[in-house]
Order: C-alpha cells, then sequence, then structure tokens
C-alpha cells in the first residue's frame, strides 16, 4: 500500500484534473435528476401496487431497469462532477451498486418478512404479527435440533482438517508422481454436491447392493444401514461433505508446506528431532496461521451445509441429519410458511455473524501469541 | 538424497539399519497415497460403470467391465445419448440438452459477470484509497467479503418473493445475479492479490506515456492480470455449475439447472440406477475435465484465496 501513495486518491493529493464550475453543475444536475426520476418509477409502481392508482406497471421490472439507469448516471455524473476522482470511484461503484441491490436490499427486506404471518398455500396472504415467528422459534424444537446437529457438523471441521493435513503432508513428501496425486485428490472437490448425493449416499450406501454394505457385511457387518440410526446417519452425510471439502483444505496447506523455509526442516534433523517431533514442534506451529485461515474458511462453508442432507436423508432420521438450512428448505417447501422460515433464516444469520466475530477475534490473540 | 542421507547419519540411534527404515517408509507413504487414490477415485468409477451395467450386474455389485460383466448402453439409452440413439428424438435427452445448456449459460454469465464486477473493483482497492463515509479501503473490503458468511437460506426467501414482484422467477438472467453474488467476494479477493503483486510502476509509466486512468487499467495491466483472471473465472465456474440451493427454489421449468434435475430424479421412487449413473456421469463430467486439464488455474485460484 506504501507505494500507492503518490496515486492515492485523499484530500492531501489534489487530483490531477478539476473540473469547471459549469461542468460541475451539469453533473449534479444530471445525478439529481436520475434520482428524481428514480423516486418517481418507484413512488408511481408503490401507489399501483396499492391500489391507490391505475397507472403502473404489471410488475416490477421498470423499478429493476431504472436503477440500472439511475446508477449509470451516478456513474457518469462522478466523471463530471469529480474529473480525475470520479474515474477511480467509477472502478469500485459497479460492485457496490451491485451488491446493495442484492444483498442489502434483500436483507432488510428479508427483516421484513420475517415479522410476517405470511403462508403461501394459505388464501388470506401476508399479516403483520411482529415477534410471533420468533416466539414459535423459541419452542421449535426441530430447529434446535438442526442446530445442535450444525455443532457436530462444524466440530468435524476439525477432523477434516487432520485428514487434509496428512494429506498434504503426504503429497510434499519425496514422491513420485505428485502432480497425478494431486490431481486425483482434487477431483472430488469438482463434483456437485448433488451428484455425490446420488454417487455415495444412494448407491454406494446403499443397503441391498451398494459397494460399501457388500464391504462393511464382508467385514463382519451383520446389518449395515448408513442411514438408519441417528449417529450413523450423521457421521454417513458428514463422511460424503468430507469428501467433498478435503481437496480444498488440503490443496491450501499443501500451498502453505510447500513456501515452508527448507532450512527449518534441516534445522529441526540437525538437533536430532525425529519425525514426530519435528512435525509437531516445527511444521505444525509455522503452518498455525495458514491453519487457522482456512479452518475458518471451512468452518463458514460448512454452516452452509444443506445439499446433501436435502438430497440423501432430506434431514431424516426423526432429523438427526438436519442442518440449519435444510431444516428452512423444508420448512418452505413442504409448508410454504414464508415468514416463518424467513425469521428462521434470520435469526441463524445473527447467530452465525457473532460466531464468526467472536472465532475472528480469537484466532487473531492465538496468531498473535504464537508469531 | 545423497545429501540427506548424510546429514542424518550423526543423528542416527535406533538399532534399525536407516536403509531398511526408510524403505519402510516410502512403502507406507505409498500405500497411504493409494489408498486415497482408492478413495477419491472408486464413487467416480462406480459411477461411470454402473451407467453401463444391467440390472443383474447391480444387484449382484460387478464391478469390473468385461469380467464380471458385459457393458451396454442402457443408462446412455435412457437418456437418449448411447450410439443408437444418439440421431433419432428423445424427450430425455432434449430435457437434458436443455438443462445442460441451462447450466452452461448461468455458470458461464455468472463468472463472466463476476469476473467484470470484481476485477474492477479489486484493481480501484489495489490502487486508489477510497473514502466512503467512515469506510477505507479495509472496510470495504471486509463489506465485499463479509458476503461471503450469508447463508442462501438468508436470501432465498427475500428473493423468491422479489423475484416473483419483478417476473424473474424461473429465469436464467435472476439466476446469473444470484451466482454473481456468491462468487463475487471470491473473485475480488484473487483478483486483488493479483493486482497487488503487479509493481504499481507499469500504472505510472502508462501515465507518463499519456494513457488516463481507465487506459492503463484496460491495456497494460489487465493483460498482465489475464492468468489470475483465468483462475478466478474457472474457481467461480465450479461454484456456480454446482449450486443447487437457489436453483432448486427459484426455478421450477424454463431454467432449471442441471443439479435441480440430477435431484429431482434421486427424489423419484423406483429410478433405474442406470439411467440415474448416466445423469450423473453427464452431470459431472465437464467439471472432471476441467479438474484434469486446468487443476493449475483452480490451484492457484485456491491459494491466492487463502495462501496467506
Amino acid at each position: 500500500m506504501q507505494s500507492s501513495v503518490d496515486l492515492s486518491n485523499d484530500r492531501f493529493a489534489p487530483a490531477p484534473r478539476r473540473a469547471s464550475v459549469s461542468r460541475k453543475n451539469a453533473g449534479r444536475a444530471l445525478v439529481a435528476f436520475a434520482s428524481l426520476g428514480l423516486l418517481l418509477v418507484i413512488l408511481l409502481q408503490g401507489l399501483h401496487a396499492t391500489g391507490t392508482i391505475a397507472a403502473g406497471f404489471s410488475d416490477w421490472r421498470p423499478i429493476m431497469i431504472a436503477y440500472v439507469l439511475w446508477a449509470i448516471a451516478f456513474g457518469v455524473g462522478q466523471i463530471i462532477i469529480r474529473g480525475e476522482r470520479g474515474q477511480r470511484a467509477l472502478f469500485l461503484l459497479p460492485a457496490v451498486f451491485f451488491t446493495v441491490a442484492v444483498v442489502i436490499f434483500p436483507t432488510i427486506f428479508g427483516l421484513y418478512i420475517a415479522s410476517l404471518d405470511w403462508n403461501l398455500s394459505s388464501i388470506d396472504g401476508p399479516r403483520f404479527s411482529g415477534f410471533d415467528n420468533l416466539r414459535g422459534m423459541l419452542s421449535d424444537t426441530y430447529y434446535w435440533n438442526a442446530l445442535g446437529n450444525m455443532i457436530f457438523y462444524t466440530v468435524a471441521v476439525l477432523g477434516e482438517y487432520a485428514i487434509a493435513f496428512g494429506l498434504a503432508l503426504l503429497l510434499s513428501a519425496d514422491i513420485r508422481g505428485r502432480r497425478f496425486f494431486r490431481v486425483v485428490f482434487l477431483l472430488p472437490m469438482m463434483l456437485s454436491p448433488v451428484a455425490v448425493s446420488w454417487m455415495i449416499g444412494k448407491s454406494l450406501l446403499e443397503y441391498r447392493f451398494g459397494p460399501a454394505a457388500t464391504l462393511a457385511r464382508y467385514l463382519g457387518w451383520e446389518n449395515p444401514a448408513f442411514f438408519a440410526s441417528p449417529w450413523m446417519a450423521r457421521f454417513s452425510i458428514q463422511a460424503m461433505d468430507a469428501w467433498v471439502s478435503i481437496p480444498f483444505i488440503m490443496i491450501i496447506l499443501l500451498a502453505g508446506l510447500q513456501a515452508m523455509p527448507k532450512e527449518v526442516q534441516e534445522a529441526a534433523k540437525v538437533d536430532g528431532a525425529n519425525g514426530w517431533q519435528s512435525f509437531w514442534h516445527v511444521t505444525f506451529p509455522i503452518m498455525l496461521p495458514v491453519s487457522i485461515t482456512v479452518l475458518i474458511i471451512r468452518i463458514i462453508f460448512k454452516l452452509k451445509l444443506a445439499d446433501i442432507v436435502i438430497n440423501v436423508t432430506a434431514g431424516g432420521p426423526g432429523g438427526a441429519t438436519d442442518t440449519v438450512s435444510s431444516f428452512i428448505y423444508r420448512v418452505y417447501r413442504d409448508r410454504s410458511n414464508v415468514g416463518y422460515g424467513t425469521a428462521l433464516a434470520m435469526a441463524y444469520l445473527l447467530l452465525i455473524i457473532v460466531l464468526l466475530t467472536l472465532l475472528l477475534r480469537l484466532a487473531k490473540r492465538w496468531t498473535q501469541r504464537v508469531m | 538424497m545423497a545429501v540427506t542421507t548424510v546429514a542424518s547419519k550423526p543423528v542416527r540411534r535406533h538399532p534399525v539399519a536407516p536403509r531398511a527404515k526408510r524403505m519402510l517408509g516410502r512403502m507406507l507413504i505409498y500405500a497411504a497415497l493409494l489408498f486415497w487414490t482408492f478413495i477419491c477415485l472408486f464413487p467416480i468409477y462406480w459411477t461411470v460403470t454402473t451407467s453401463f451395467k444391467s440390472a443383474v450386474d447391480v444387484t449382484q455389485a460387478h464391478l469390473i467391465p468385461w469380467v464380471d460383466f458385459q457393458p451396454d448402453w442402457k443408462g446412455w439409452r435412457s437418456l437418449g445419448l448411447s450410439p443408437d440413439t444418439l440421431f433419432g428424438t428423445s424427450t430425455a435427452r432434449s430435457e437434458f440438452v436443455n438443462r445442460f445448456v441451462n447450466s452452461v449459460i448461468t455458470s458461464v454469465g455468472a463468472s463472466l459477470l463476476a469476473l467484470l464486477l470484481g476485477s474492477l473493483a479489486a484493481y480501484g482497492l489495489s490502487r486508489f484509497r477510497y473514502k466512503f463515509a467512515w469506510m477505507r479501503n479495509d472496510d470495504i473490503l471486509f463489506f465485499f467479503m463479509s458476503q461471503l458468511i450469508l447463508p442462501p437460506v438468508v436470501l432465498a426467501l427475500p428473493f423468491l418473493v422479489l423475484y416473483k414482484a419483478l417476473s424473474l422467477l424461473d429465469t436464467t438472467f435472476g439466476l446469473i445475479l444470484l451466482y454473481t453474488l456468491t462468487v463475487l467476494p471470491i473473485v475480488i479477493w484473487i483478483m486483488r492479490d493479483q493486482f497487488n503483486a503487479i509493481p504499481i510502476e507499469l500504472d505510472e509509466a502508462a501515465f507518463v506515456d499519456g494513457l488516463s486512468t481507465w487506459g492503463a487499467f484496460l491495456r497494460i495491466i489487465l493483460p498482465l492480470a489475464l492468468p489470475g483472471m483465468m483462475a478466478a473465472f474457472i474457481l467461480s465456474l465450479v461454484l456456480c455449475w454446482n449450486e443447487y440451493f437457489f436453483a432448486a427454489l427459484l426455478t421450477s421449468t424454463d431454467a432449471k439447472t442441471l443439479p435441480v434435475m440430477v435431484a429431482s430424479q434421486t427424489g423419484s421412487q423406483g429410478i433405474n440406477w442406470w439411467s440415474m449413473a448416466a445423469l450423473s456421469t453427464a452431470a459431472i463430467a465437464p467439471l472432471v475435465l476441467i479438474g484434469i486439464f486446468l487443476e493449475r488455474y483452480i490451484v492457484s485460484g485456491l491459494t491466492t484465496g487463502a495462501g496467506k
């Protein structure tokens, strides 16, 4: 960042070109005009939708187009008003406008939906109900059960990490055909969880003639039902998710291992450390920052786990494998309960934000202590 | 190898001859590698071979083609993709092709859009200092990255309602917007790293030559960042191709993508294993090919994404 000072946009470095006053006014007029137009279109359609006036569009799509036009006018206005600095702002503005339109606005809208008693299959339509949905959530044992399962799935990330670390160590050892093994180990990550649901969940682990069941019978397990008992089902789902996601952890750890200076290893060897000691006292501590980063990313993705559960067990048996996402999916799919489902999702989002903030804090402290 | 042998000699304490011990160690390493290779490849192998099996071969768990069972085009025939049905008309095939094309359009469209928005933002964040209210560059970057945390369920239902109002339900364009959102943080992260790695002196030289800010970006910096863009593009492609949750909720007939088709077939009872296997094989084949031939880009994309 230091080297970018002379190109910087801050107030100490005046922008190379300054626009004249009349140009500035023209630019401001353009932005103001565009904003007025956007507001007018929204107002018109809003009044039309509530039935106050007859004139209006059949759907809200013109609002979207108006928003895009407004964003373009705003960008052009920036260049006219602020010249060079406007041009620089133009790099960031598209992404910002896009994100605001598809994240911030829907999330706020979601908060509103969360306060509604709204079932798509009932004829009543949405009705404001305040915190009723949240009250319902507190007594919803299935939701709490799903949250409990999430704890299991999240802790299981540590297991995935251990295996991935082992694989990364294997790949960084002095072996032949490293490229082949790396490609092969990477492959599961490329496959869609839905296809994996069928490939492994519905056919390999199939009770009657899946090869895994056959193998289990051969090894002496009388009744190899992978999805019948709650814990077995949870482990099976977790195994499938691990199969898909271990490559991701492995690749990042491998990059970390390869970036590690060779001298450190040599020094440990000279000091008489055996393999385990040099791993535990040298490699592992050096890899700790990378490990924490990858664990946090992995946990973020784990908290979204849904596809495999939806397609293999649909949450069964008795909700034992449910994740929050798959549960909410069924609340919507089976009961069309939009208001309640959104309330659950919002509560979950809040929980995730709190949890991850804590985790990031802790991670920062840990890495600082080690470094 | 010779160097390490010499270096490890003084610390030899165990009575076991080091040579035999190293041999054993190497064998264990290769055994572990082969074991994991088996774990990675067997489900894929099983799916591909099952698509050539008939009912008897499935129930008797035959594994090796031509030895255990005689391969047959059965699964592919049901999809209309076997050699004898390839040129006839087939409703199954036209549905499959339609879903496949949807998947291609959606994932490529979303990846391109994300790459466009993300590269611009990443270049801006790597070269200029922004101040928006209290937000500085790092805050703006965090704002983009924090979108990763958002679980799909939080957005899915509001989007369902919004898309209904916008008439975007069951359209490819609607899906593209959502997928762009899910991969945008990753693209920004990778591309910012890429642009940071390009020396700023190049920008300055371009200014001296009389190029504007955008001219320098488009004509000097962008061509240099192409490998990074490729990595970001392929990673986005993989994520979008495999996305299921939004597609399942927001599409019904027209814009259905391949994962939704696979999932709906899995759900139906009494589906033939061979046709399901053929469908799965066809759904994963493009990505397996990408994985084999473009592995370099995926690895470089992932490692800039989280390597520090």
